[in-house]
C-alpha cells in the first residue's frame, strides 16, 4: 500500500497508467480529512505535489491567457502576478479555508473534488477556463463547463491527471464574493463570479446546484439592458440580481436554506454587478 | 525566562501560569499526550439511531481481527450498569435500548485506531427503530410513551411569589428560542487506564472537571472499592462543563481491567461531539408587567429545557434558569413554571453559564421591549430597576452579596464607543470578511446592552466542599489538592496564596489526583472561592503551627507573630526572622476542608434560600450588520464586570475576553443542528467557532468590591462574562436592522428574510 | 518514482525511520504516536482549529491533512524544534508573559502559526495578525491575550533592531 511518488508529469501519467486505483494526492486538504474521517480507505496514492512543472504558472501575452499549474497552492494566487491577471480568482483563492489550508491546497484539488461549494471553481466558470487533462495518450484540454458534470463529479478519466488551468486575462471588470457565517475560515453557503469578457458579462454562481451554474438569463438580461458594461444604474443590478437568484438551484441543509442561498445570491449579483464601476 | 525576581507573585499581582513554559514549547502533557509500554487503544460503537430496541449484538467478527485484543458490550459490565451525576439513569453500554444518536453500544481495544475502527465495522447489531421523541413539548404532558423508565419529565419546578393578582399599566411579552451551543474544547476526550498488576483496581488519568466524583462513579460501574479507582488528573484542554459528566472513564478502566493492560481512549471531534452533553436548547416566554414609568411590577414566564436522552445536570440547570427569572433587577411579584424534560436528543448538561444563559437572553431581550414600550433607553430603563445588596429574588431569598448593578451599568456606558467604520474600511473590517460581500454603505451599525446575574457555587442544599493540604518545609510550599485544573489558572492561584499567607516564594502545586479529599467540580464559578478557600485555610493553619514553633523558640506568644512580606515579624516587639530561615529543618503540614454556608432546597413554590451567592456583570455591544445579507461583525463588547477582589488581573482579563467570545458563538454562529434526534453538523466544518477575524475588541472594567462572605473577598469570574454579551449582540442586531429577532443564535436568515 | 511503505522523514533535522505504518497515517499521528513529538496536537482532524502546524517546507500547513508518507523528500519543523536549547523563543516567552495561554491546547499551533506570520512580515497591521491567525481556533482566551502577545514580540524585536 504505497504512496507512488511523481517529480515528472509523464511519470505521473506512467505510474497512473500502472496503477489505475491510485488516489491523486495533491495538498490532501480534502483527502486527508475523507481519510481522518473513515468515509475513504485509500490502497495507494499517487502524489503530484513533487511534481516542479505542476507548480509553476505563465502568462501568454499573446494570447493574453495565464495558465495555472494545478500544484499551485492558494495562497500563491491571493497576491502579486496571478491576483494582477486574475483578481477575481485571487479573491476566491482568500477565501479558501483558513491560511493554513491555503498553504497546502491548490487549485488541482478544487477540480480534482469538484465541490459545488469548490471556492475557486465560480471564477473558473465565469471566465470559461479550460483544464488541462495529461495521461499516456496525451494532453486533453477541457472547458470548465464540461468538466464539472455533477456534485463532486468531473470528466476527468481515470488515467488523467489534472496539469493546469488557463484563465483569460481580461483586463476588465471582475470580482467574487462569497456568503459565509463567519468573517474567516467558512464553506460557502453562497458565492459568485462576476466578470466582463470580450465586452459580455458574465456570472457564475457556487453553492447553489448541483455543479456551479451560469446565470445566462440574467448575464442576457444585463447584455440587452445596457451599452456599457461600467455605468450600471441600481435598477438594472437588482433586477439582474433577480434574475440571477431565479436560476439558482439551491438546497436546504444544514449549513443554510434554499430561500437563504437564492437571496443571497440575488444580492451578490447584485452587488457585483456594480462593484468597481463608478457608480 | 527572566531569573531576576524583583517580587514576590502574591495575591493581586499578574503572576504567571506555572505550566506556561511547557504549554508554549509542546512540552505540557495533555490526557492524549500520554503512553504506556504494551498500551492498547481503546474505540467505541455508538449507535446510528436516535431512537430504537437492540434486537442483538453480535461481535463475534470483531474478536476474530487480528490486533483485537478484547470487545465488550453491556454484558461485560461487573457493577452498576448506569451512571449519571444527579440520577444515575445512563447506561455504561445501551443494552436493551438506544435513545440517542452516538449512545455508546460496546467498546474495543486493539493495537491500532485503525484496527479498532475495523473492529467497530465489524460489530453487528440489529436495531428496530422506534419512534423519536424529538419535540420537547410532547415530553411534557402523557403525549409520547416514556423513553425512559425514569419517565419524559425530568423534573418540573414552579415559582409563585407575591401577590400574583398584580397587573401592570404596561405588559410586554416575548417567546425566545436558544439554541444547542457546545462547549467546543480543543483537548477532545481522552483517558488512559492503567490496571493494576492483581485485576482488581485500576489507575486512570483521565481529562475531567471533577476526580472524585468520577471516581465514585467509576468504582460503581466497574464494582471496586473507591480507593482501588485512582484517578489522575491528565492535562486537560479546555472543558467549559463538558467534562463534568462522565464520558470515556468506565469504558477505558474496563478494557484495560479485562486485557490487563493500559488502555488508551481517545475521541475525535465528531465523537467529542456526541461523546458529551451540550448547553439545553430551550424556549422561554416571558410576559414583564411594569408601570408607566417602567419600573417592573410583575413577570410571569414559562421555560422549556430540553434534556435529552439522559438527565445528567438538567434538574440544577432547570433551578438555574428559573430562579434567574428576574435577572439582575427588582421583581417583587412572579410566576414561573420551568420544565426540564428527556427527549431522543442529544443529551444536554453542564456549560458555562448553566442555565442562566437561557433565562438572561430572554429576560435582557424583554428589558429592551420594556424600555420601548414606556419610551425610554436600554440603559435608562436597566438602572431604573438595578437589584441592590438586600434585595429579595423571586424566591424570597436576600441577596446578601455585593450586587453593584447600577454601578456596572454605568461604568460600562461610560467607556468609549469605537470609532465610526471608516468610508474606505478594509474589507475584513466589514461583515462578510474576506468573501467581499459587501461595502461600506451597506453596513448599518447597531448597539445593544445585556446585564447578567450569575450563582456562584452548587445550590439547593449541596455541600460542594473543597480540600486543599499544604505542606511547609525549609521556606518551600507544596500545595496539595484534587482541583481540576482545566485552563482557567488554579494552579496559578494557589502558589499566590501560599506566598501572601505565608511570605514564602517557592510555592508548587503537587499532582492533581485523588490521593486527598474532593475539592468538588470546577465549574459554578466556584473554585476561585472554594478551593480558594482551601488552600488559602490550610496555609493559615501551617502559619499557626509555625508562629507555635517561632514563639516556643524566642519566648515570644504566638499571637504577636504575623507575616510581612517574607518574614515573620513580632507586631509588639522588634523580633523579625524571615520565613525561610524559620522554617528550616521542620515540616509543617495541614489539610483544610473548605465549606460554604448551607443552603436550601426550593419548596413548591420555589421558595427558598438556595443559592450561595451571586456575581453580576453588564455588557454592551456594538455590531455591524449587513442588512441585505444578514451578516454581522461585532466590532467592540465594553464590559464592566463584578469581580469582588482581583487575585490576579491577566487571569480575570482571560476569562473576561474568552468568555465573551463563547457568548459571541452563541449569538451569532454556535449552533449544533439537530433533526428529529439527528445531529447533523458534529465537525468543526459546520459547528462555527469564532476565529481572531470574528473576535471583538474588549474593554474591559474590573469592578472590586471585596466580597465579604468569600474567603479571598473574590468572586467566581469564569461564567458571567459568557451570559449577557450574548443578548447584548442580538439587542444590537436588532438596533441595526430595526427588526425584533426572538432567537439564538442569529442566523443570516433571521436578520434579512 | 520511489514508493514508501517504509519510509523516513526529516523532522527538524533529524531523520526518523517509520516502518509498518499504515498508508492513511497523517503526519500529525506519525509525530505524535510514532516519532514521540507530541507538541503538535490533533483537535479537528480536518484543518479547521490550526492546532496541528508544522512547516513543510517553509509552509505552515496542518499536519492532520499531511499524509505522512507523502511527506518523505520534505523538511518538516515542528514546535519542538523551534528552540533547540530548551530556552523559549521570543514568541513562546510572550505567549506566556501575556496571558496567551489557557488550557494551552491551541498554543504550540498558535506559537508556530505566529513564528510563521513574524518571518515573513515583521510589522504586520492588526488585520494583517488577524487574518494570519485566523486558522487557529482558541477557545479559551478570546484572541485579546494572543493578539498582545504578537504586539509584544513585534515591540521589542523592533526595539532589538533599532
Amino acid at each position: 500500500m504505497p504512496v507512488l511518488i511523481a517529480h515528472t508529469i509523464s511519470e505521473a501519467t506512467e505510474i497512473l497508467a500502472e496503477n489505475p486505483d491510485a488516489t491523486i494526492l495533491n495538498g490532501g486538504t480534502d483527502l486527508m480529512v475523507e481519510v481522518n474521517f473513515n468515509h475513504r480507505h485509500p490502497s495507494s496514492v499517487l502524489l503530484l505535489r513533487n511534481v516542479p512543472q505542476l507548480r509553476e504558472w505563465s502568462i501568454d501575452s499573446s494570447q493574453q491567457t495565464i495558465t495555472i499549474g494545478a500544484g499551485v497552492p492558494y495562497a500563491a494566487m491571493e497576491t502579486g502576478a496571478i491576483a494582477a491577471a486574475v483578481p477575481a480568482l485571487a479573491q476566491a483563492a482568500r477565501t479558501v479555508g483558513s491560511p493554513q489550508i491555503r498553504a497546502a491546497g491548490t487549485m488541482g484539488g478544487n477540480l480534482g473534488t469538484c465541490s459545488p461549494a469548490g471556492d475557486t471553481l465560480p471564477v473558473l466558470s465565469a471566465l470559461e477556463a479550460t483544464i488541462h487533462l495529461s495521461s499516456q495518450d496525451g494532453e486533453r484540454i477541457v472547458p470548465f463547463g464540461e468538466f464539472m458534470v455533477g456534485p463532486k463529479k468531473n470528466s476527468r478519466l481515470q488515467h488523467e491527471i489534472i496539469t493546469a488551468v488557463t484563465l483569460p486575462i481580461t483586463g476588465r471588470r471582475q470580482g467574487y464574493s462569497k456568503v459565509g457565517v463567519r468573517n474567516a475560515m467558512v464553506i460557502s453557503v453562497a458565492s459568485a463570479c462576476f466578470a466582463v469578457v470580450d465586452d459580455t458579462p458574465r456570472l457564475a454562481m457556487g453553492s447553489v446546484g448541483p455543479t456551479i451554474l451560469r446565470a445566462v438569463k440574467a448575464e442576457k438580461f444585463l447584455t440587452e439592458a445596457t451599452t456599457n458594461l461600467n455605468i450600471i444604474s441600481d435598477e438594472i443590478a437588482r433586477e439582474f440580481g433577480q434574475i440571477a437568484s431565479t436560476e439558482a438551484r439551491p438546497i436546504d441543509d444544514h449549513r443554510s436554506t434554499a430561500q437563504y442561498r437564492a437571496h443571497a445570491i440575488k444580492v451578490l449579483a447584485s452587488r457585483l454587478a456594480v462593484r468597481g464601476t463608478a457608480s | 525566562m527572566s531569573s531576576v525576581k524583583t517580587k514576590r507573585d502574591v495575591l493581586g499581582t499578574s503572576s504567571l501560569r506555572p505550566d506556561g513554559g511547557a504549554k508554549v514549547k509542546g512540552d505540557f502533557a495533555f490526557t492524549s499526550d500520554l503512553h504506556a509500554e504494551n498500551m492498547l487503544w481503546g474505540a467505541t460503537l455508538r449507535s446510528p439511531h436516535p431512537h430504537a430496541r437492540i434486537i442483538s449484538i453480535d461481535t463475534t467478527a470483531a474478536w476474530k481481527i487480528a490486533g483485537v485484543e478484547c470487545v465488550v458490550t453491556a454484558d461485560d459490565v461487573p457493577g452498576q450498569l448506569t451512571y449519571g451525576l444527579i440520577s444515575s439513569d445512563q447506561p455504561v453500554f445501551a443494552k436493551d435500548v438506544v435513545r440517542y444518536m452516538g449512545e455508546p453500544i460496546a467498546a474495543v481495544a486493539a493495537d491500532h485506531p485503525e484496527t479498532c475502527r475495523r473492529a467497530l465495522a465489524a460489530i453487528t447489531v440489529v436495531y428496530e427503530v422506534l419512534p423519536v421523541l424529538f419535540d420537547p413539548e410532547l415530553a411534557i404532558g402523557d403525549d409520547f410513551e416514556p423513553i425512559h423508565p425514569e419517565g419524559n419529565l425530568i423534573r418540573q419546578q414552579r415559582i409563585v411569589h407575591g401577590d400574583t393578582s398584580v397587573v401592570g399599566d404596561v405588559i410586554v411579552e416575548g417567546h425566545y428560542v436558544i439554541g444547542m451551543q457546545d462547549q467546543a474544547f480543543l483537548g477532545t476526550e481522552s483517558a488512559l487506564a492503567l490496571p493494576d498488576a492483581d485485576g482488581q483496581g485500576v489507575e486512570v488519568f483521565v481529562a475531567t472537571q471533577w476526580l472524585h466524583e468520577d471516581q465514585k462513579q467509576m468504582a460503581a460501574c466497574l464494582n471496586l472499592p473507591t480507593e482501588r479507582v485512582r484517578l489522575v488528573l491528565g492535562g486537560v484542554g479546555g472543558a467549559f462543563g463538558a467534562r463534568e459528566d462522565i464520558s470515556l472513564q468506565v469504558h477505558t478502566a474496563l478494557l484495560a481491567l479485562r486485557t490487563s493492560r493500559p488502555v488508551k481512549m481517545q475521541y475525535g471531534r465528531e465523537e467529542s461531539f456526541f461523546g458529551h452533553v451540550h448547553r439545553h436548547p430551550a424556549t422561554v416566554w416571558m410576559r414583564h408587567h411594569a408601570t408607566n414609568e417602567g419600573k417592573i411590577v410583575k413577570i410571569e414566564a414559562r421555560f422549556v429545557f430540553d434534556g435529552g436522552a439522559y438527565a445528567s445536570t438538567s434538574a440544577a440547570v432547570l433551578i438555574n434558569g428559573v430562579t434567574h427569572t428576574q435577572g439582575p433587577y427588582k421583581c417583587p411579584v412572579a410566576v414561573v413554571d420551568g420544565y426540564a424534560v428527556r427527549t431522543n436528543n442529544p443529551p444536554c448538561g453542564a456549560m458555562r453559564g448553566f442555565g442562566v444563559v437561557q433565562a438572561c437572553f430572554a429576560h435582557e431581550g424583554q428589558m429592551d421591549k420594556l424600555a420601548a414600550a414606556v419610551g425610554t433607553d436600554p440603559v435608562s430603563i436597566r438602572l431604573m430597576n438595578a437589584m441592590e445588596t438586600g434585595d429579595l429574588l423571586i424566591t424570597g431569598q436576600p441577596v446578601e452579596s455585593v450586587a453593584p448593578v447600577a454601578r456596572l451599568i454605568r461604568e460600562t456606558n461610560e467607556i468609549p464607543l469605537p470609532p465610526d467604520l471608516a468610508m474606505d474600511a478594509n474589507e475584513l473590517e466589514l461583515p462578510g470578511g474576506s468573501g467581499i460581500t459587501a461595502e461600506r454603505k451597506h453596513i448599518k451599525r447597531g448597539i445593544g446592552w445585556g446585564v447578567s446575574i450569575k450563582n456562584i457555587m452548587y445550590s439547593e442544599g449541596f455541600d460542594d466542599y473543597s480540600t486543599a493540604r499544604c505542606t511547609l518545609s525549609d521556606g518551600k510550599v507544596v500545595l496539595k489538592f484534587a482541583t481540576s485544573e482545566v485552563g482557567q489558572g488554579f494552579v496559578t492561584l494557589a502558589p499566590q496564596i501560599a506566598r501572601s499567607v505565608l511570605g514564602v516564594t517557592d510555592a508548587v502545586c503537587d499532582t492533581i489526583d485523588t490521593q486527598i479529599g474532593s475539592a468538588g467540580s470546577t465549574s459554578a464559578s466556584r473554585q476561585t472561592w472554594m478551593s480558594g478557600g482551601a488552600v488559602d485555610g490550610a496555609c493559615r493553619l501551617v502559619r499557626e503551627r509555625l508562629f507555635e514553633v517561632v514563639g516556643a523558640q524566642h519566648n515570644i506568644e504566638p499571637i504577636r507573630f504575623a507575616i510581612e512580606d517574607d518574614e515573620i515579624v513580632d507586631t509588639a516587639g522588634t523580633f523579625r526572622m524571615s520565613v525561610i530561615e524559620a522554617s528550616q529543618g521542620i515540616t509543617i503540614s495541614e489539610t483544610f476542608e473548605h465549606h460554604h454556608r448551607p443552603t436550601e432546597e426550593l419548596d413548591e413554590n420555589g421558595q427558598g434560600n438556595c443559592h450561595v451567592a451571586f456575581a453580576f456583570v453588564a455588557h454592551r455591544a456594538v455590531v455591524d450588520v449587513d442588512p441585505e445579507l444578514g451578516l454581522v461583525k461585532v466590532v467592540q463588547i465594553a464590559t464592566a464586570q463584578d469581580v469582588g477582589q482581583v487575585l490576579n488581573p491577566l487571569s480575570v482579563l482571560g476569562q473576561i475576553e474568552g468568555g465573551i467570545a463563547q457568548g459571541l458563538g452563541l449569538a451569532v454562529m454556535e449552533e449544533i443542528i439537530v433533526q428529529e434526534g439527528r445531529v447533523r453538523n458534529p465537525s468543526f466544518t459546520d459547528y462555527l467557532l469564532p476565529t481572531a477575524l470574528d473576535a471583538p475588541v474588549v474593554v474591559a472594567r474590573m469592578i472590586e468590591e471585596y466580597e465579604q462572605q468569600a474567603p479571598l473577598g473574590a468572586k467566581g469570574v469564569g461564567e458571567p462574562p459568557c451570559i449577557s454579551v450574548t443578548p447584548a449582540i442580538v439587542a444590537a442586531i436588532r438596533d441595526a436592522i430595526g427588526k425584533d429577532i426572538d432567537r439564538c443564535p442569529v442566523r443570516p436568515q433571521d436578520i434579512c428574510l | 518514482m520511489s514508493t514508501n511503505e517504509f519510509y523516513s522523514l526529516k523532522v527538524n533535522g533529524v531523520d526518523h525511520h517509520v516502518s509498518d505504518a499504515w498508508i492513511g497515517e497523517s503526519l500529525l499521528y506519525v509525530l505524535r504516536e510514532r516519532l514521540g513529538l507530541p507538541g503538535s496536537k490533533g483537535a479537528c482532524e480536518q484543518g479547521e482549529c490550526g492546532s496541528c502546524t508544522v512547516f513543510i517546507d517553509g509552509a505552515a500547513v496542518c499536519s492532520c491533512l499531511v499524509m505522512a508518507a507523502s511527506a518523505v523528500e520534505s523538511e518538516i519543523a515542528t514546535v519542538e524544534g523551534l528552540n533547540a536549547d530548551g530556552t523559549l523563543t521570543d514568541v513562546q516567552e510572550a505567549f506566556v508573559t501575556e496571558g496567551a495561554v489557557q488550557c494551552g491546547f491551541c498554543t504550540p499551533g498558535l506559537v508556530m502559526a505566529v513564528h510563521h506570520l513574524l518571518d515573513e512580515n515583521d510589522s504586520p497591521s492588526e488585520l494583517e495578525v488577524k487574518e494570519a491567525l485566523s486558522g487557529n481556533i482558541c477557545r479559551c482566551t478570546g484572541y485579546g491575550r494572543i493578539f498582545a502577545a504578537v504586539d509584544k514580540v513585534v515591540a521589542v524585536r523592533k526595539g532589538a533592531l533599532s
